[in-house]
């Protein structure tokens, strides 16, 4: 699975020292489908390594839906279904045989609203580690401030890491949840509008944090805040109707960008 | 801007930052104008009616400036709207400069007035090139007005034409003034006026290049003659 695979290492390894970008997903030709809706058409994308990638455009056009298939999400839910291909580091994730719960510690997901279990911050970090590792207390213990410090929670949540995830502020659930994610080691982060239930302040800190995290991992952002992902982004998605109407780099997507679609819903003409 | 934003109140600010750029633009195209004319007769008068509307200018300057950075500020226009306010920024800061070079004229004027009274240099280049600065600059607020970037390349192709008299001018000039001492002041006078002409000339150019920059989105400053039109075209 993954870049497991010794081929896939030293491929990988090979690109990155002459200097050319890695995907670190490569989405080919994907549909996909609520039932007989058709929720995502012939989508081709690459997201690449160790960069944020967000995705914008009008309600229902898409967008997490996308987010969605890029960890099977939608495997949950039955009548959901996506044809074409999925690439993770050249493994194809859309394949029958491909290991769901493995793929997901290796692409993890952050949602709108801070989702914390209701067990203690501690327990919120090591619960994720254990489904997948069998590490020593210590080795916990240091798992979980190491998760926690990546999150930028550590100093806040050093001193309660026993009382309830749920005793946080609405900003450091997010935060707790993002360290979740980060806990069991994942390669990729989607991020489904995290930061539209917070305030300003919770807003800029995980914004900050954003920017940390993309030195080690690479990152797929939904926002409806179109200044957010001009912000943050090294790299933007417009998508329309289930469409990838145009993809390219931030700077040129908010400056000059190819489509006029795509120059309407930035400019605030669509309507 | 053609087409509408869903909020109405941003096209009313976007509408109503260019509508000032062009009554700061009317205002200095008719100082410039003046300016001429206060040169071409030797009229005092006229000099000091353009050094008097210099404030004006100055004054719409900082208020369309203030403008634009509201406008920042409160919309955080992209795309095309963030051209267009970035563009309008940089294009009054011309207009203001080709004031001041309109103010020069009259200043330099008025001092041949009060000291040669009047001169017998031949300054047919001066009043030429003067003419064809007023049209250029005129031709560039319409180019922006209509965002027409063929019309705009043209205008940076035209510029041409008053650096040549310009160049032209000052060889005349030279040989004046090897010819009779005396008449190195008042040439030297004549040498400002004609450098704050061919000046006007260059703002017309910055502005016609910024609508280049709004309709295109490509940055054509300090780019060959043949890609800037090439890039009108497109």
């Amino acid at each position: 699975m993954h870049a497991g695979s010794a081929a896939a290492d030293a491929a990988v390894a090979d690109r990155a020292e002459s200097g050319v970008a890695i995907s670190a997903l490569e989405i080919r030709d994907l549909n996909f489908f609520y039932g007989s809706f058709q929720g995502l058409k012939d989508i081709n994308l690459d997201i690449i390594e160790k960069k944020v990638t967000a995705f914008i455009g009008p309600s229902g056009c898409g967008k997490s839906t996308l987010l969605r298939t890029l960890n099977r999400m939608y495997d949950l839910y039955p009548g959901q279904r996506a044809e074409g291909q999925i690439s993770f580091y050249g493994e194809n994730i859309l394949a029958p045989g491909s290991d769901v719960n493995l793929l997901r510690s290796r692409i993890g997901m952050v949602f709108q609203k801070p989702t914390p279990f209701p067990m203690s911050i501690y327990e919120n970090i090591a619960f994720g580690v254990r489904l997948y590792e069998r590490l020593s207390k210590a080795e916990m213990d240091e798992r979980v401030e190491w998760a926690l410090s990546k999150a930028a929670l550590w100093n806040e949540a050093k001193d309660k890491l026993n009382q309830s995830g749920l005793s946080l502020s609405g900003g450091q659930q997010q935060r707790l949840c993002i360290a979740r994610s980060v806990a069991v080691k994942p390669s990729v982060l989607l991020l489904d509008e995290p930061t539209s239930a917070l305030d300003p302040i919770s807003t800029a800190k995980i914004e900050e944090l954003i920017n940390e995290l993309k030195k080690d991992y690479t990152i797929a952002i939904v926002t409806h805040n179109m200044q957010q992902a001009a912000r943050v982004s090294d790299f933007t998605a417009y998508m329309y109707l289930g469409e990838l109407m145009e993809y390219g780099k931030t700077d040129e997507i908010f400056i000059k960008p190819k489509r006029k679609e795509t120059e309407d819903y930035i400019t605030g003409r669509f309507g | 801007m053609q087409d509408k934003h869903l909020s109405s109140q941003f096209d009313e600010d976007l509408n109503s930052l260019c509508a000032k750029l062009l009554q700061m633009g009317g205002l200095v195209e008719q100082q410039i104008e003046i300016a001429m004319r206060a040169f071409s007769q030797m009229n005092l008068d006229l000099c000091n009616q353009v050094i008097e509307s210099e404030k004006t200018v100055n004054s719409l300057e900082v208020e369309i400036d203030s403008a634009c950075v509201e406008l920042i500020a409160r919309r955080q226009p992209t795309a095309r709207d963030l051209r267009l306010v970035m563009a309008i920024s940089k294009a009054i800061t011309n207009l203001e400069r080709a004031g001041d070079e309109a103010e020069r004229v009259a200043k330099r004027t008025r001092r041949i007035i009060n000291e040669a009274g009047n001169f017998k240099i031949n300054a047919a280049e001066i009043k030429l090139s003067g003419q064809m600065a007023i049209d250029l600059l005129r031709q560039s607020l319409d180019c922006f007005a209509r965002l027409d970037a063929v019309a705009a390349a043209k205008v940076v192709q035209d510029d041409k034409q008053i650096d040549d008299e310009f160049r032209g001018f000052v060889r005349k000039l030279i040989t004046y003034m090897a010819e009779d001492p005396k008449m190195i002041s008042t040439g030297l006078d004549l040498l400002f006026i004609a450098k704050a002409i061919e000046r006007i000339g260059d703002h017309a150019k910055n502005i016609a290049e910024f609508v280049i920059y709004i309709v295109k989105g490509a940055d054509v400053r300090h780019v060959p003659q043949d890609d800037l039109i090439r890039e009108a075209h497109k």
